[in-house]
């Protein structure tokens, strides 16, 4: 199997659903790029190159560069997946939410629950989110909170290369609308990912460590320094369980519970705003459903409720990191219940 | 006119018919007790509804307001099904889940009613980019209103629509008030001239003349369907009622409503132009009348005794699959 990149494991999960479906279709700032321009076609494939190639591939008619006018585009997302195409519509930083969010939620997510269950509206937001790239406040949040509470959207969060494949063959498949969320620093990341189309279902949470001690449930980038910090820590005998849930809406509530049931702690390692985030919420959750098996407080790790900053010290305090999963482990394991 | 049939007419009277008294109709029962929630009424306004959606067929598109009534009712939403849905019935046309504002039906195009104040123009982009991406002729039309048209929604749509060269129209219907602000006051500029600052051509239409709108409509619709692009109508009209049931409308002058209701009747102008040309006759009119009162008054007997959703029923149709 060969190694493919964050980046090029989306490509290829558009590139080989577009050949499959002709009612995908994709739309965007500069998705292709150049559009009416004197110089190079397809001279950006998205700001971080993650749809180069498409354009040339499946032509202008299905790989459409936008204004900048998120509303107005994210809308006709919406609008075209109640109609009959399967729309992926690239919010370039989910930052942006904030200039089509009515599009998003009061009429994607609501048409099936308003019109009585008869509209459906397979479109999917790709977006990218998090921090780590000196990109500051208006370009570097994780946001996925926000569309977790929404009903009638489903949020997907990849923590690696080949759940990004799986996960967003996935979201095109479906027929609901699902925000997917691309970490920024990730793009890059490699593994092994299959050359052939997969699904990974939503709902269905990965175990990517199994360990008896304590529970680590972390999203989307944190899966990879929770698994660095369960491997660190198995040597000396102390075994971590990190759950991904892959998607947090749906949450697979149960392999979160079971899993607490198993150890008996539980750490949250979330890189969104402390408050309402998915930490609170899970640990909501089993604070309600699984509080008996607890032998020591939760802990959440997050960042502090400030906005990104810019400075590289102050980014790197900032962001989630496994030195403070670890000190958060040790914590747990030494607390009394 | 006269490129209209007996047939259309009829159809066209109808529709108009059934609107006036469906929302007539609406007002008294609200007024009583027995309808819940917010309801904004069309009554007025339906020429424009009419003559726009008699140029449409099933294939077509229209995204509507949080005044839909009349544009569901002219793009051929079931009258019955619509008043179950107004009372939150179970029978509705959204099973009791939309409500007033949420009304919509998509195997006839019509894409809802909208409770967000410019939320219906970029939607259209995406109906008139499917009709143009799998080739099925069809239009797609959104009306707004003369508050919608500040909207940057709006104003974002024309450009897209021109920029991808849509098959679609934009119905602004100014009924003078956007909830109690003048239009007079809060739209800069003219909406023709936005029409024309975006590259497409806009044209202005007195909305009590069915005839007028219907003109207008069929050639902008025509263009649209020919690969022509996007364009703008104007559509001047008042509606009889408030913003929303309930409103006191105190900022509107004494006797305003009662002079158009006997000048500017939109159905009133219509029995005459037709009266002219012999095409209908009065009696016709009357039969049509009549028939449209009966339908109302079983929508409305039916919704009263219809059942409301179950426990069940709330948790269903958030997602197709979970």
């Amino acid at each position: 199997m060969a190694k493919k990149s964050f980046r090029q494991a989306i490509n290829e999960a558009l590139a080989m659903e577009m050949r499959r479906d002709p009612t995908v279709i994709l739309m965007g700032e500069d998705v292709a790029g150049g559009m009416g321009a004197a110089g190079e076609d397809d001279a950006w494939g998205g700001p971080l190159g993650v749809t180069k190639g498409l354009m040339p591939e499946f032509g202008r008619d299905r790989v459409l560069d936008t204004p900048i006018s998120e509303s107005a585009f994210v809308g006709a997302a919406a609008g075209a997946a109640a109609t009959g195409l399967r729309p992926v519509a690239e919010l370039m930083f989910v930052d942006f939410m904030g200039v089509c969010l009515d599009q998003i939620f009061n009429q994607a997510g609501k048409f099936r629950y308003m019109f009585g269950g008869k509209a459906v509206t397979p479109m999917v937001v790709r977006t990218m989110y998090g921090a780590g790239f000196r990109a500051a406040s208006q370009h570097s949040q994780c946001l996925y909170p926000v569309f977790t509470h929404m009903p009638g959207l489903k949020v997907a969060i990849p923590s690696s290369p080949y759940e990004a494949k799986g996960l967003l063959i996935q979201a095109i498949r479906d027929d609901d609308p699902v925000i997917f969320f691309e970490h920024k620093v990730m793009y890059d990341d490699e593994e092994e990912v299959p050359d052939e189309a997969y699904t990974i279902p939503f709902g269905e949470a990965n175990l990517t460590r199994e360990g008896d001690d304590v529970t680590i449930v972390a999203i989307g980038r944190m899966v990879q320094f929770a698994n660095q910090v369960a491997d660190k820590l198995e040597g000396e005998g102390i075994g971590c369980t990190v759950v991904d849930p892959r998607t947090t809406s749906p949450l697979d509530e149960d392999t979160i519970l079971e899993c607490v049931e198993d150890t008996g702690r539980l750490v949250i390692v979330d890189e969104a705003s402390p408050r309402c985030n998915i930490a609170t919420d899970i640990s909501a959750l089993v604070s309600e459903r699984a509080f008996k098996a607890l032998k020591a407080p939760i802990r959440m790790v997050t960042p502090p409720h400030t906005p990104v900053p810019f400075a590289a010290e102050l980014e790197d305090l900032y962001i989630p990191n496994p030195d403070r999963i670890e000190e958060a482990v040790r914590s747990v394991m030494g607390a009394q219940a | 006119m006269l490129q209209l049939s007996k047939e259309d007419l009829v159809r066209a009277y109808t529709q108009m018919r059934t609107i006036r008294d469906f929302e007539e109709r609406v007002h008294e029962e609200f007024a009583g007790g027995s309808i819940p929630g917010f309801v904004h009424l069309y009554a007025g306004e339906e020429a424009s509804a009419v003559g726009v959606c008699m140029n449409l067929n099933d294939k077509d598109n229209i995204a509507s307001t949080h005044r839909g009534h009349g544009h569901c009712i002219a793009k051929g939403c079931d009258v019955k099904g619509m008043m179950q849905e107004i009372y939150g019935r179970r029978g509705g046309l959204c099973g009791g889940k939309g409500g007033s504002m949420h009304i919509a039906d998509l195997s006839k195009g019509m894409m809802g009613a909208n409770g967000i104040v410019g939320g219906g123009p970029p939607l259209i982009c995406g109906a008139a980019l499917s009709a143009k991406t799998l080739g099925t002729g069809g239009v797609a039309v959104a009306f707004v209103g003369d508050g919608g048209s500040n909207q940057g929604t709006t104003l974002e749509s024309y450009n897209l629509a021109k920029v991808w060269n849509l098959p679609a129209v934009f119905v602004v219907e100014d009924n003078g008030y956007a909830e109690s602000t003048a239009s007079s006051w809060s739209v800069g500029g003219s909406q023709i001239k936005r029409a024309e600052a975006f590259g497409m051509e806009g044209f202005e239409v007195d909305g009590h003349d069915f005839f007028a709108v219907y003109e207008a409509a069929r050639d902008v619709i025509a263009k649209a369907r020919d690969g022509g692009g996007p364009s703008l109508l104007h559509v001047r009209l008042n509606r009889y009622f408030g913003h929303f049931e309930g409103d006191a409308m105190t900022y509107r002058p004494d006797g305003e409503v009662d002079g158009l209701r006997q000048q500017r009747d939109s159905l009133a102008i219509f029995r005459q132009r037709v009266g002219e040309t012999g095409l209908l006759d009065a009696a016709e009119m009357e039969e049509i009348d009549r028939s449209v009162a009966g339908l109302i008054d079983e929508a409305v007997g039916e919704s009263v005794a219809a059942p409301p959703p179950t426990r069940d029923d709330l948790t269903t149709d958030v997602y197709v699959t979970y």
